[in-house]
């Protein structure tokens, strides 16, 4: 190891330590337990990966939300897309975390192995690119995700109109992250005392959008970027703004995210995409928190071209998964946990995607966990304060 | 227009290299006629030449020292075949000897079957076969039998490698997870993450991305001698960190020890565009396979001498001390991140990941 290097390895654990110490006097300052939720995959990922928990005073928790796309696509959808896939004509194109979640009649990874056509992509253009080489075969993109991928299969919508690719239709299911958070916070059943703001989507609908949230429920906000001195960062704003009885909207990832957004991708979005309702696994049926394609663009839906007809949600018995990510437990928590559900043998959909609550405890946090049953921290639930009721109405545009 | 009809008769080089048969494997080749026989005087033998590979007998006879043996198989099928840094037919011989060598072994001899799919360029095959005999003489092992079968187009995916070696192990090592104790340090031999990672970026530049990253494929059998001429009492273990990558060598050996493990995050090498890939595809370098890479585990007392020695070879110069093995008994490998956090490190699920070796 270099001298700079190790010189800079020193700083890192130094600033960290230091925000560490900051954190344990502001969770005493605050003298109760608090609840904070991440609401991205990827905070989920890397805050366990980087061990931020670890560094945590007991009594301040990080609990994920509904951020991870594939464990809040509703089990219908998926038995929609696994139906269609084994049609003869058809091609699913989809983003590999969707291929191992399993529905009523099993999964696209199984779906395939039994001869369904299934192409896993990491573009909704690259998903494109198989229509226009396959002018023979029926093309579904398998569309889901949260206002950071929409814009992107709002483009592939326009390229495929523009140049007439006519085997080319999106099995759509994108969600708003908004409208979500504002029915966790309704919700008084769940505890929470601050959101870190997802990063990537806040990089699209831009800070303000988050404004509503802040002045109708009085949560603090803190958008954060998602190195773990980033993470560790927002936690430290969020328990600030509780010591203080503040409840701000604070950006600390102004190298990427505006007040107004990218307004390119969110004018992409606006033309293909209108607020439909959208059942959340987990959550139900949420007001305008989905995206549904317009009319103008129903030749591009594949519920429409291709007759699909949504069936009915059964959840896995005795999987926690709801509860997770609304925050009203921990992945530990689950009886399935590490025991019936693994990554390998996945029940629930937060173990089988990587970005998944579930997945990251079990790859990151288990040791926490395994070491001695009494030692656990962070067990005790975490209830809602003497019944606060949350303002009513106030949901942001 | 007419059907052109490829003229044999008239000798001259043109006409001769266009036929098809003769830039490309033809069902033909794998008949055991004429053909077979062209494709292992013209491109294989003469490339892999050796007393023992040259009689062509059905199996090659050679003499061992009195002692013990290791004998190892693997079976090769990355895609693609050439990639920055390496290509199959380099794997294929690094690979083998590599296993053999992690065993205390000094490689000897390696075997060779070549599946090849009908319609691949023979140029390719030349240049793979030119790679093996390279990596060959570089490792100090010779080919001395082989196999050729040829599969019609569609069922395989152009060539796939399969190789077997035997190697002589050195009375003076004693190497197994039984000998891990308490106290013993845990060293890396350079870089992790380089070969699986070029290859993902090379896959048909999937990802649209540029990169400078090389594959780490190499063989290690000096590598290893060096290491075990500097203190071969003290190396309790070694283990190359292929697919899995180092993460899954590290769990395993918490796993079947039962000890605890404590790594330094810090202290594991990775190239910062290493590092970065890893960052945009959202892979854990840990888990990302290498083809140049082992872990050492060796008494606290030699983890110097064994870093010098490390160190002294050009494939070990950034050979680093990872982490140490503890008292506690619960099996887990916990590793303490750059910031100071702790996490526990696991062997990954074996995720969609295209064919890396």
């Amino acid at each position: 190891m270099s001298a700079a290097h190790e010189l800079h390895v020193q700083r890192s654990r130094t600033a960290m330590a230091h925000q560490a110490s900051c954190l344990d006097r502001l969770a005493n300052d605050i003298g109760r337990p608090v609840q904070f939720m991440e609401i991205c995959g990827t905070h989920t990922v890397n805050a366990c990966r980087s061990g931020v928990h670890s560094l945590m005073p007991g009594s301040v928790r990080l609990v994920s939300g509904p951020g991870c796309p594939v464990c809040v696509t509703a089990q219908r959808y998926i038995d929609a897309l696994v139906d269609l896939g084994r049609r003869p004509s058809i091609v699913i194109a989809t983003y590999g975390d969707m291929l191992r979640v399993a529905g009523a009649g099993g999964s696209l990874e199984v779906a395939r192995s039994e001869g369904a056509d299934v192409r896993v992509v990491t573009s909704s253009l690259e998903a494109l690119d198989i229509a226009r080489r396959h002018p023979e075969r029926e093309v579904v993109f398998a569309a889901v995700g949260f206002e950071t991928t929409a814009p992107a299969t709002a483009a592939a919508i326009l390229a495929a109109r523009r140049e007439g690719v006519r085997n080319f239709t999106v099995l759509a299911q994108h969600k708003r992250v908004l409208p979500a958070m504002i029915a966790l916070l309704a919700d008084s059943s769940v505890r929470i005392d601050g959101f870190l703001c997802p990063g990537h989507v806040a990089v699209i609908i831009g800070s303000t959008a988050f404004l509503g949230i802040v002045e109708s429920f009085r949560t603090p906000c803190a958008i954060s970027g998602f190195t773990a001195a980033q993470i560790m960062d927002g936690i430290l704003n969020l328990a600030e703004q509780v010591a203080c009885g503040r409840a701000d909207l604070v950006n600390r990832y102004v190298e990427a995210v505006t007040d107004a957004g990218n307004r390119i991708a969110q004018a992409l979005m606006h033309e293909v995409f209108e607020p439909g309702d959208a059942c959340w696994r987990a959550l139900g049926e949420i007001p305008d928190s989905g995206l549904d394609i317009r009319d103008a663009y129903r030749d591009f839906d594949a519920f429409d071209r291709h007759r699909v007809t949504p069936g009915a949600d059964r959840e896995p018995p005795g999987c926690r998964c709801a509860e997770v990510i609304t925050g009203r437990c921990i992945p530990s928590d689950c009886p399935l946990f590490g025991r019936a559900c693994t990554p390998v043998y996945p029940v629930g959909p937060c173990m089988v995607s990587s970005e998944g609550s579930c997945q990251a405890f079990f790859r990151y946090r288990r040791h926490e966990f395994r070491r001695n049953p009494d030692e656990r921290r962070h067990t005790e639930p975490i209830v809602p304060a003497a019944a606060t009721t949350p303002a009513k109405e106030g949901a942001p545009a | 227009m007419k059907p052109v009809t490829p003229v044999l008769s008239n000798g001259s080089g043109w006409e001769r290299t266009s036929v098809p048969h003769r830039r490309r494997v033809v069902m033909a080749h794998g008949g055991g006629g004429q053909l077979t026989a062209e494709l292992i005087e013209g491109i294989i033998r003469p490339r892999l030449s050796n007393p023992l590979l040259d009689t062509l007998d059905d199996a090659a006879v050679f003499d061992v020292p009195a002692g013990r043996m290791a004998f190892t198989t693997d079976s090769y099928v990355v895609q693609p075949l050439f990639f920055p840094g390496g290509d199959i037919g380099r794997l294929a011989v690094c690979g083998t000897v590599n296993d053999l060598a992690v065993c205390g072994a000094t490689p000897r001899y390696l075997s060779v079957g070549l599946i090849l799919e009908e319609g691949l360029e023979l140029d390719v095959l030349r240049r793979v076969v030119d790679s093996m005999a390279e990596a060959a003489a570089e490792a100090g092992v010779r080919i001395v039998t082989g196999d050729t079968k040829v599969v019609a187009r569609g069922q395989a995916d152009r060539l796939y490698v399969q190789s077997s070696g035997v190697g002589i192990l050195r009375p003076d090592a004693d190497l197994g997870v039984h000998r891990i104790v308490p106290g013993d340090r845990v060293l890396v031999s350079g870089t992790v993450a380089d070969h699986g990672l070029a290859v993902m970026l090379q896959r048909e530049n999937a990802f649209g991305m540029e990169s400078g990253l090389r594959s780490d494929v190499a063989p290690l059998a000096g590598l290893v001698s060096e290491l075990l001429d500097a203190c071969a009492n003290d190396v309790v273990f070694l283990r190359d960190a292929t697919r899995g990558g180092l993460a899954g060598v590290l769990a395993d050996l918490a796993d079947i020890t039962g000890y605890r493990l404590t790594i330094d995050e810090t202290c594991i090498p990775i190239r910062p565009g290493t590092a970065y890939a890893a960052e945009m595809l959202g892979l854990d370098p840990l888990d990302v396979a290498n083809e140049g890479k082992f872990v050492a585990v060796v008494r606290a007392g030699a983890a110097d001498a064994a870093l010098r020695a490390l160190r002294s070879h050009p494939l070990g110069s950034l050979a680093s001390e990872i982490g140490s093995v503890g008292g506690t008994r619960d099996g887990m490998c916990e590793m303490v991140t750059v910031v100071g956090g702790r996490r526990v490190i696991q062997k990954p699920y074996g995720e969609e990941l295209p064919r890396i070796c």
